[in-house]
């Protein structure tokens, strides 16, 4: 569970100032469904110009409950030049902090409360500043986001873009666009590596490799613990040469290291058929 | 606080009690390290040794020595995936599903950064897995391959079809691992049966305590250890062998056969539907995601519409029920679930998937008073929220 402050759940469990107004004097929704988060806040302003009543509808996590909610309780019976000095920061502070990942819960909180005082003023809707391509809306993902993750993360598919930055994974408008930027990127990156050769029946030489490989990675490192080593001396068919060294060659448990372990290593990863004989 | 009803059974699960009772004397008497030349230690050597042949009996394994144990699933999940990308000592294929576990994500990702080629198969709108993909993505494929794909998906508890994945993978050559953490207890697991070479298991969500996994490997697997430096479990796995939790898990493994032919799960399947059945009929505009006939028993994954999945846990733990959420806020993430996604939920219901998980200590009672509350709950956030026209 979060490590959500004592206010933060009173806010959340008994939220303040949830409803609408009839006939608001400013009104904004920002955030979307399809984001996981979205306020609706609005409010009525008295015959001296200050707040008087403000109302909140929120979709979200607790803690976005709580700040929509504590951004009511400190608005109302403030100017709307008092208001509009309030920031995200102070939302936070008002509940007794908020975890660092929910800070955004703060932030739409203090949109929401500019947007619906700039609706009051302008009789605008919201208010959107574009400096870039926004590709993806429902997440306000920009072109530059989109090529900064495919080229990081070497993507090819829409699905993997929307993995990595959420563009595309709401209402999937943006899809094809996205196939294009990934495209473009994609298009001076290098070739992918040639296909490795498909697998054949084993020959002479695989089995002799893969013996050798099986002694590598099975065999000589339990020997080499005692200072001794294995070499591969012939492979006739089914039969295995094999030659100690080191502290193994003499050794008389040798015979016995030689069974239980090269056969079994052998039989296992190579073939069941396979007789060990000691040079 | 309420008493408490739990149905997060996916998260984690109450370890059994004749579980922690077995486990006792092997921390308070028998507490030595069953590799010791002395008898202290040796008296423990042969408890080990027949628990590595109950979990190699509970999933039809030939030999005990398939048996690893390890530290957790995500450990054996990592060890599978990484293990046998070590042994190609060439770039190869790794296919598996958009709805994994992380512990399986993770590492493909480890590998695709490596250089090898990682292949997600998706899955429909069910959540059922795409056969004509991953067929495909066999037959395109040259080189050494990997599947790693799951039994049956920790969200939603849809079931894959993993012996024909198993066959047609084998039949392309490739090794074959499954994940089978979310189907260990709940179904029959029997690897004579599903030609699979590694598979994983996780002793805490069959009612062994948390820290013990394991991973079994099919013998002449081509496979290299992830932890260096020991002899145990025939230099597979390094580290002194966690005797309490692998005594305690090879209980949880005799209980779970037990309760796999009593009866258990029919019952566990019976209280699940009656939950589905009671919050779809009192929760208008919700709906279940994931095959409703192709699911393991305990598992139910519902989205009520128009709200947000952590505000309803936060209420129903309020009541005590504890249950989870795929919703981005309560997994940490600015992201819903990978898995809802995956399966093309409608952006309305994405952040407001809920599941109950349920066990064999689920009462009727329980399931009666969780249809109470979560109706209320639903209304609740309901009367909140922008998007309801109220």
């Amino acid at each position: 569970m979060w490590d959500y402050t004592d206010t933060v759940m009173d806010h959340f469990r008994h939220p303040r100032n949830v409803g609408i107004i009839d006939n608001p004097d400013g009104k904004a929704t920002v955030g979307s469904l399809a984001c996981g988060d979205a306020l609706t806040f609005m409010f009525k302003l008295d015959a001296e110009g200050k707040i008087a009543e403000a109302k909140f509808q929120t979709f979200g996590c607790a803690s976005a409950v709580a700040s929509s909610s504590a951004l009511t309780e400190m608005v109302i019976g403030k100017t709307l030049e008092e208001a509009e000095k309030i920031t995200n920061r102070e939302i936070a502070a008002y509940l007794g902090g908020l975890p660092d990942q929910k800070m955004h819960c703060s932030v739409m909180g203090k949109e929401a409360l500019e947007a619906a005082i700039h609706n009051y003023r302008t009789g605008e809707e919201s208010v959107v500043q574009v400096h870039e391509e926004i590709v993806c809306s429902c997440f306000g993902v920009s072109r530059e986001e989109i090529e900064r993750v495919t080229r990081e993360n070497n993507l090819h598919s829409v699905e993997e873009v929307t993995n990595f930055c959420k563009a595309g994974g709401g209402c999937g408008m943006c899809r094809d666009r996205i196939q294009e930027i990934v495209d473009e990127v994609n298009h001076t990156a290098a070739a992918a590596a040639a296909p490795a050769p498909a697998p054949k029946k084993m020959t002479v030489l695989q089995k002799i490799k893969l013996i050798e490989q099986t002694l590598e990675e099975q065999v000589r490192p339990v020997l080499r613990k005692d200072g001794g080593d294995v070499e591969l001396i012939d492979v006739d068919g089914d039969v295995v040469r094999i030659s100690f060294r080191g502290m193994c060659a003499g050794c008389r448990s040798a015979a016995l290291t030689r069974d239980n372990l090269i056969a079994t290593a052998l039989h296992e990863f190579v073939d069941p058929a396979i007789t060990v004989v000691m040079e | 606080m309420p008493e408490v009803i739990y149905l997060d059974n996916n998260a984690t699960t109450r370890p059994a009690p004749e579980v922690v009772e077995a486990m006792l004397p092997y921390f308070n008497e028998a507490w030595g390290n069953p590799s010791s030349m002395h008898a202290f230690g040796g008296h423990v050597a042969r408890p080990v040794a027949e628990a590595r042949e109950t979990v190699a009996n509970f999933l039809g394994a030939e030999r005990p020595e398939e048996i690893l144990f390890e530290g957790c699933a995500t450990e054996a999940d990592n060890h599978a995936i990484l293990g046998v990308a070590a042994a190609w000592n060439q770039p190869g294929t790794i296919i598996t599903s958009r709805v994994e576990h992380p512990a399986v994500l993770g590492p493909c990702l480890r590998l695709r950064e490596l250089g090898h080629n990682v292949i997600e198969i998706g899955v429909n709108n069910e959540g059922l897995f795409d056969l004509e993909a991953y067929e495909a993505a066999l037959a395109a494929t040259p080189g050494p391959k990997l599947v790693s794909v799951m039994w049956a998906n920790n969200e939603t508890g849809v079931i894959f079809p993993i012996r024909k994945i198993a066959e047609l993978g084998k039949a392309a050559g490739a090794t074959i691992h499954t994940d089978a953490v979310q189907a260990a207890g709940k179904l029959a697991i029997n690897v004579k049966d599903v030609p699979v070479d590694l598979l994983t298991i996780a002793g805490h969500k069959m009612h062994a305590p948390k820290g013990i996994g394991v991973l079994y490997v099919r013998r002449g697997t081509r496979i290299k250890p992830l932890i260096l430096g020991g002899h145990q479990e025939r230099g597979r796995r390094g580290g002194t062998e966690n005797v309490p939790y692998i005594i305690g898990l090879a209980k949880a493994c005799k209980l779970a056969t037990a309760a796999l032919s009593d009866g258990s799960e029919t019952r566990i399947a019976r209280l699940r539907d009656k939950l589905e059945a009671g919050l779809l009929a009192t929760c208008p505009d919700s709906r279940v995601n994931g095959c409703r006939t192709c699911r393991v028993p305990n598992t139910l994954n519902i989205s009520f519409e128009y709200i947000e999945g952590e505000s309803v846990l936060y209420h129903l733990s309020d009541r005590g029920i504890c249950a989870s959420s795929g919703s981005a806020c309560a997994a940490g993430s600015l992201e819903p679930s990978h898995v809802i996604r995956a399966m093309g939920v409608p952006f309305t219901a994405v952040h407001g998937s809920i599941r109950f998980s349920l066990s064999r200590y689920t009462t009727e009672h329980e399931i009666d008073i969780t249809l109470r509350h979560v109706p209320e709950v639903v209304a609740e956030m309901r009367a909140l929220s922008p998007f309801v026209k109220h």
